[in-house]
């Protein structure tokens, strides 16, 4: 064990920044990282033990306790409630012998909920000593614990039958499906070959500031949500002093609801890895890092061969493409399970090794980013489409989207659809069009945009989705109108920002928590009025938090408030605001009376 | 040097480019509310309570440097209202028993309290369950007052320039934890220092207490606030 845990250590130069691997690593192959191994760390990086336990602390996957040789983490995120996911923890309780939180007796299988693994086209889904197990059904769950139970590895747990395209790739073997059911005129076009952009530049002896002028012409703007010009980023933090200078792909998307990361990835890699190295050109920059969700670690073997094939094919590396002074290294981050670090700068904070915590701007990445040096995030979109731009030039994608939107959007869509999956579309549709296109029917709501975006009611589906209308970094999940929305969904997204929190803020760090107090007394039909007002009140203190995710955490219930106040309503109906509905004076004096009975 | 001309709340002011806006701000006798700041420490921006509009977009005061003809908002209604929700939060989030406390009269988060107003929190009490550690010889960490403003965390350092202080978990249960190694052998003079830049009652030296009676403290005498106020 400790001959394991320091070769780990060896591994990564006993860099205090490369944490994250270290503890990734260990708890891979040891299971768990206890105390002895939290010493040994801090020891070996010099830090004190608690600067190693934040961290460990921080990150949902990170466990300081044996979580069985099989451990099972069970999306809880919406979609997975529409398709009976209670029956799915039943069953796995029953067959472990375990409830959810705990490891059975034996040691041998512990059940964990986890928040949205990107499987929400294929739910309900798992993740099982880091491989994915989708469309679970209580049958396949029987299955599953049988064959733990009987030792099996967890490669004949899967079975045979892989998903399709690469996710049969021998070095991936996932059961998980892509569901492309639409391919649009930029990310999967299918007509990209390695290199494209890399030979056009050669070709067309394009200078860095070329590729810049360009994308600057193509008007592309940031996929993640945000939409910010991606060449007027690229020319900041080419202009920002220091050395070296990065790129990160933003590969950690958490957002419920989202998983289009995942399908370009398995099938459009090179793509991705390319717009890194065109960003690296343009920016400067010498390292690029693709942070990566810990939830998509089966992709691991692949996407490092994939990168060896291209260092192989000199499109990374030194001298790309025979052009002397044009080096640039790719490496793999992955996070620990921690929603907040799709925000750019807590993305930063943990592939530095430390808490994913955003941090106060300015400076901005782009001048003082990773290990404070000039620091460029991209979306995985984003750099996908640049290397189609420089490929085909700015006036070819200008034709496609909207005026102020140009471009595709590929979309992650899940909820009540006959076709869930992704679909590449020009901007400028609109939710109508998506809905009979993914075969909805009697839909009550669309959530754009994941939680943090805006919850639609059907007057709102004649609008488009664009950065000037319907702005959104990707999701959409349709609610039927047989859900509760307010107990299935908006309750769901209040807890998931509560885990989700950061804590550093304190309008974020408290109101998540009693917002979802609030929510639960207003879907037990015991609030008034007033607490409706409450949370409508606690809107312009949330705008005060320092980072997006803080921003937005109660857009779940104020877009909800705002476009389904009917469902309030009715839950609030007839009660008084001078009696408190909620109290319940038998757990009010239940203390006191076991003190008297005792 | 140079000195730059800003405006707050319609006042032209005049300091140091670059200086911290709160610093800034109390050369010219403006008060804005801090809790998580704290002076001679980088700044962290997560109590939020000094936040200001500056062309009128909300800001910390304590992260953001002071330039030339920058134009803030800080004692205006909405602000204000806010200032007052952030300390009846952090009341309502915690455990806070002001008449058993050893920093009452002293503590920054009960004097806001006062300064604001705060009759009842318009929040719900969490009530949340939270331990009092007593392990370590020279400290004592109630976690029921906390309000992790990080300021030990940022500012109390050993002899080696190691931390005492770090964080743990995330969210709502969040905590600050000791390092029993790095604060092993610490002075009385730096368990004072912790002591005395905890906001609150959170951390509290021990066997010394209640030297100077309640009433007879700082916020006893001069609302916060004051000493910079013309």
């Amino acid at each position: 064990m400790g001959e394991t845990v320091h070769a780990i250590i060896r591994n990564y130069n006993g860099d205090p920044t490369r944490l994250m691997d270290i503890l990734i690593d260990i708890q891979s192959q040891l299971g768990y990282l206890s105390e002895w191994t939290i010493e040994q760390i801090a020891k070996s990086l010099d830090i004190p033990k608690i600067d190693v336990e934040q961290t460990v602390s921080f990150y949902h996957f990170f466990t300081k306790e044996p979580r069985g040789k099989y451990t099972v983490y069970l999306n809880n995120s919406v979609v997975t409630g529409f398709y009976k996911v209670d029956e799915i923890v039943k069953t796995f309780e029953k067959e472990a012998g375990c409830s959810f939180g705990r490891v059975s007796p034996d040691g041998l299988i512990g059940l964990f909920s986890t928040a949205c693994i990107g499987m929400s086209d294929q739910e309900p889904a798992a993740i099982i000593n880091e491989q994915v197990f989708t469309r679970l059904t209580p049958d396949k769950v029987k299955t599953l614990i049988a064959g733990m139970k009987d030792g099996k590895t967890i490669e004949q747990l899967k079975g045979s039958s892989y998903g399709d395209g690469q996710n049969a790739n021998p070095l991936m073997k996932a059961t998980v499906k892509n569901h492309i059911r639409k391919k649009g005129e930029v990310i999967f076009s299918g007509d990209y070959t390695a290199g494209d952009a890399l030979r056009k530049i050669k070709s067309a002896k394009m200078s860095s500031n070329d590729v810049i002028d360009i994308v600057k012409k193509s008007s592309v703007r940031g996929r993640g949500g945000a939409g910010f010009p991606t060449g007027m980023k690229w020319e900041v933090a080419r202009k920002a002093q220091g050395e070296p200078k990065y790129i990160f792909c933003n590969a950690d998307e958490g957002e419920p609801g989202t998983f289009k990361d995942r399908v370009i990835l398995t099938e459009e890699p090179k793509l991705v890895f390319e717009g890194m190295t065109i960003a690296g050109y343009a920016v400067g920059a010498r390292y690029g890092i693709l942070y990566l969700r810990n939830e998509y670690m089966y992709m691991k073997k692949y996407l490092v061969s994939i990168l060896q094939d291209m260092e192989r094919d000199n499109l990374l590396g030194t001298a790309i493409g025979g052009k002397n002074g044009f080096n640039f290294d790719i490496r793999i981050q992955f996070g620990g399970g921690a929603y907040v670090c799709g925000e750019e700068s807590a993305l930063i904070e943990s592939a530095e090794g430390k808490r994913g915590e955003p941090r106060d701007r300015p400076p901005f990445p782009v001048e003082k980013g990773y290990l404070q040096k000039p620091t460029v995030v991209n979306n995985v979109e984003t750099l996908c489409t640049v290397v189609k731009i420089i490929t085909k030039g700015h006036e070819w994608y200008n034709t496609i989207g909207t005026r102020e939107s140009r471009g595709t959007k590929v979309l992650s869509i899940s909820g009540d659809c006959e076709e869930p999956g992704i679909y590449e579309i020009p901007w400028g549709f609109s939710v109508n069009d998506i809905l009979k296109m993914t075969g909805a029917r009697d839909v009550q709501a669309v959530q754009v945009g994941g939680p943090s975006g805006s919850c639609i009611a059907a007057n709102e589906f004649g609008r488009t989705l664009a950065y000037e209308d319907l702005a959104t970094g990707g999701s959409l999940i349709i609610i039927g109108k047989n859900r509760d929305l307010l107990k299935d969904v908006v309750l769901n997204f209040a807890e998931f920002f509560r885990e989700e929190s950061c804590g550093s803020c304190v309008p974020c760090r408290a109101l998540t928590g009693m917002s979802k107090l609030v929510m639960e007394k207003i879907v037990s039909g015991k609030a008034t009025v007033s607490d409706i007002d409450r949370l409508v009140s606690w809107a312009p203190i949330m705008k005060k938090n320092r980072c997006g995710l803080g921003q937005t955490a109660l857009n779940p219930i104020l877009t909800t408030i705002k476009n389904f106040r009917h469902l309030y309503d009715e839950k609030v109906k007839g009660n008084s605001e001078i009696i408190n509905p909620a109290f319940n004076l038998a757990a009010a004096t239940a203390d006191y009376e076991a003190a008297v009975k005792n | 040097m140079a000195f730059v001309k800003f405006i707050v709340d319609g006042k032209e002011c005049m300091s140091e480019e670059g200086k911290q806006l709160v610093e800034a701000a109390k050369e010219n006798n403006i008060y804005i509310p801090t809790l998580c700041n704290y002076p001679g420490i980088p700044p962290k921006g997560s109590c939020r309570i000094c936040t200001v509009l500056i062309s009128g977009r909300p800001a910390t005061a304590c992260t953001t440097k002071v330039t030339e003809g920058m134009d803030i908002q800080s004692a205006v209604p909405e602000l204000e209202s806010f200032r007052k929700s952030v300390v009846e939060i952090l009341f309502a989030e915690g455990n806070h028993f002001c008449p058993s406390c050893e920093k009452s009269g002293n503590c920054e988060l009960q004097a806001l309290g006062y300064k604001y107003t705060m009759m009842v929190p318009d929040f719900p009490y969490m009530f949340p369950k939270r331990e009092v550690e007593a392990w370590h010889p020279k400290l004592l960490k109630d976690h029921n007052r906390c309000i992790l403003c990080k300021r030990c965390i940022r500012g109390i350092h050993n002899n080696d320039g190691k931390t005492l202080f770090a964080y743990g978990k995330r969210g709502d249960k969040l905590l600050i934890n000791i390092d029993p190694e790095t604060s092993k052998d610490i002075s009385d003079e730096l368990a004072q220092q912790a002591m005395d830049m905890c906001p609150v009652g959170a951390i509290i030296r021990k066997e010394k207490g209640f030297a100077v009676p309640i009433g007879r403290r700082k916020y006893d005498k001069m609302p916060i606030g004051s000493d910079v106020e013309e």
